[in-house]
């Protein structure tokens, strides 16, 4: 009998949960031609904007002119030094952050007088924005490298370590109950039940704190200029504007965009992987 | 022999004179009023009451989740708590659940895994383990949670309204499960639910609750044989007479 009911709940369950049947690559052009169409349109309205005559030529250019230079850019090799410069920046200054943000965010949920003392202030930092923090660090390490990863760092910090707070403290009472019920206590209820009930959360701050890092690190480039080193892609922006080349500047512009949005993508990735295992996803999984 | 270990022996659980009382504004909201009861090893009691009779905080202040404002509450044994909800770890499969209670005890893979999943094969969850919860039905759900219990080498099993949530035909084969793992393992359960019927078809004894506050009104002793159909008259008379009796105390209490 009760074989048969196991089996009577096993094909319950096949037939209320219907896999995805439609083809990957069909999946992926149902994302994606939305997204070509309004890249389409405004391409063309950007187009109509120049031909209206609006502004001359050569200070808003057309699209054409816009992708050669980008396509010229491509092709340089001391472009992709310059990129290279800039990519290094944004994973050091991002990867002390993500170590510090973590620490931070775990001690201030583990301890309550830090949570007391600091709760309200990374909530505060999140929100302050980290160009204003370039004025001290200029002062703090002049017109150096550990001065923009200084900024780097403060901008991404926080919201990355509100992130695994909120995470944390939104754990299901009833799976702390259950954990504790099995014997978990102190660190090992964290690692077996907070930190990967938390994890949702953590990635939401961790993406975040990419936005924040990448906006700081573009800021802090445009501000700090020092010799001695190839352009970086910060860099590269400010020449353009003091040579008024808008090809140029517009071009490297696409280049500043696409990397946040293929950062960005990559996070969004991880978050519907994980909501997907977790079942929550609704219908889709 | 001492009295206590006497009683230890023959008793899974005793509870004394208990009281709890929570601070609600500015009086106090009196949860449970001198409850004492005991469960012998071996055997299974149902408590029965409308919401409010301080079932669920009897179960945590024996699990020791709560502390007792007066009183006593003590479990002989390893205990393990079953919720209305599985209560399953969403990023762990079902086999990964089991594990982790195993892991928590000590024990140490190979035999971990071994462990586990004979323990999902005894609920009849073999070909599932790999399955994450919300790849599986309600009851599905329930089989992983009672295998747990069992992984947490647990003779006594404390249910707060494990089935609730399930539709009839679901809960009537996992009534026939949990009674045969009961037997076989000799487990001591005490199974709180707000439904007479479902107390009559698993208890040997039935405490009907009161409402506001909680305490014990009233004890059925259920000697039919089992196992018992939810459908039988006899059941059906017995479980009348406590559903009466509930209804009386809602109309003094309620």
């Amino acid at each position: 009998m009760a074989e048969l009911a196991a089996e009577l709940e096993t094909r319950d369950v096949a037939d209320s949960a219907p896999r995805w049947t439609r083809a990957p690559r069909l999946r992926l052009w149902s994302g994606l031609w939305p997204q070509l169409v309004a890249l389409a349109l405004a391409v063309g309205a950007w187009q109509v904007v120049v031909w209206s005559g609006w502004r001359p030529a050569d200070v808003l250019p057309g699209p054409l002119p816009v992708f050669r230079s980008l396509f010229d850019d491509l092709s340089r090799g001391d472009f992709y030094v310059g990129l290279a410069i800039t990519l290094q920046r944004a994973v050091l200054g991002y990867g002390i952050a993500v170590v510090a943000g973590s620490a931070i965010g775990l001690l201030v949920a583990r301890v309550s007088i830090l949570r007391r003392a600091l709760g309200s202030a990374l909530l505060g930092l999140q929100s302050m924005p980290s160009i204003s923090w370039f004025p001290l660090a200029i002062l703090l390490f002049q017109r150096s490298e550990p001065a923009i990863i200084f900024v780097v760092l403060l901008g991404a910090a926080p919201a990355i370590a509100n992130g695994l707070l909120s995470g944390v403290d939104h754990v299901q009472p009833l799976l702390l109950r259950v954990g504790r019920v099995m014997g978990a206590r102190g660190l090992g209820l964290y690692r077996h039940v907070i930190l990967p009930a938390a994890l949702p959360s953590f990635i939401g701050g961790l993406k975040q704190g990419w936005a924040f890092a990448w906006r700081s690190l573009m800021a802090g480039e445009l501000i700090i200029a020092f010799a001695g080193r190839q352009p970086s892609l910060g860099q590269q922006l400010r020449l353009a504007q003091n040579v008024s080349d808008t090809q140029q500047l517009i071009a490297l512009m696409m280049v500043i965009f696409t990397i946040g949005v293929v950062v960005d993508l990559g996070f969004g990735v991880l978050d519907r992987e994980i909501r997907r295992r977790w079942g929550l996803l609704g219908g889709e999984s | 022999m001492s009295k206590v270990l006497e009683l230890s022996e023959k008793h899974s659980l005793s509870v004394e004179a208990l009281t709890m009382a929570y601070p609600h504004g500015d009086r106090l909201l009196i949860a449970l009023q001198g409850v004492s009861l005991e469960v012998q090893r071996g055997e299974f009691v149902c408590v029965v009451g409308a919401s409010g009779s301080g079932k669920s905080t009897l179960l945590n202040l024996l699990a020791g989740l709560e502390q007792p404002t007066r009183g006593r509450a003590h479990v002989h044994g390893h205990m393990a708590l079953i919720f209305q909800e599985a209560a399953l770890l969403p990023w762990l499969t079902a086999a990964g659940n089991v594990e982790l209670a195993l892991e928590l005890r000590g024990v140490r893979n190979p035999a971990r895994s071994r462990i586990a999943a004979d323990l999902l094969r005894r609920v009849h969850l073999d070909g599932w383990e790999k399955r994450r919860p919300h790849e599986l039905s309600g009851g599905m759900k329930q089989r992983v949670a009672l295998a747990r219990a069992l992984a947490q080498d647990a003779d006594v099993l404390l249910m707060d309204e494990p089935f609730a949530s399930l539709d009839a035909i679901t809960r009537d084969l996992l009534h026939e499960e949990l009674e045969r793992l009961w037997s076989q393992n000799g487990l001591t359960i005490l199974f709180v639910t707000h439904n007479a019927r479902e107390a009559v078809r698993l208890g040997d004894r039935v405490l009907v609750f009161t409402s506001r506050p909680g305490r014990v009104a009233h004890e059925v002793v259920v000697d039919l044989p089992r196992p018992r159909s939810l459908d039988s008259p006899e059941l059906a008379v017995i479980a009348g007479r406590i559903t009466d009796r509930l209804k009386q105390e809602m109309r003094l209490h309620g």
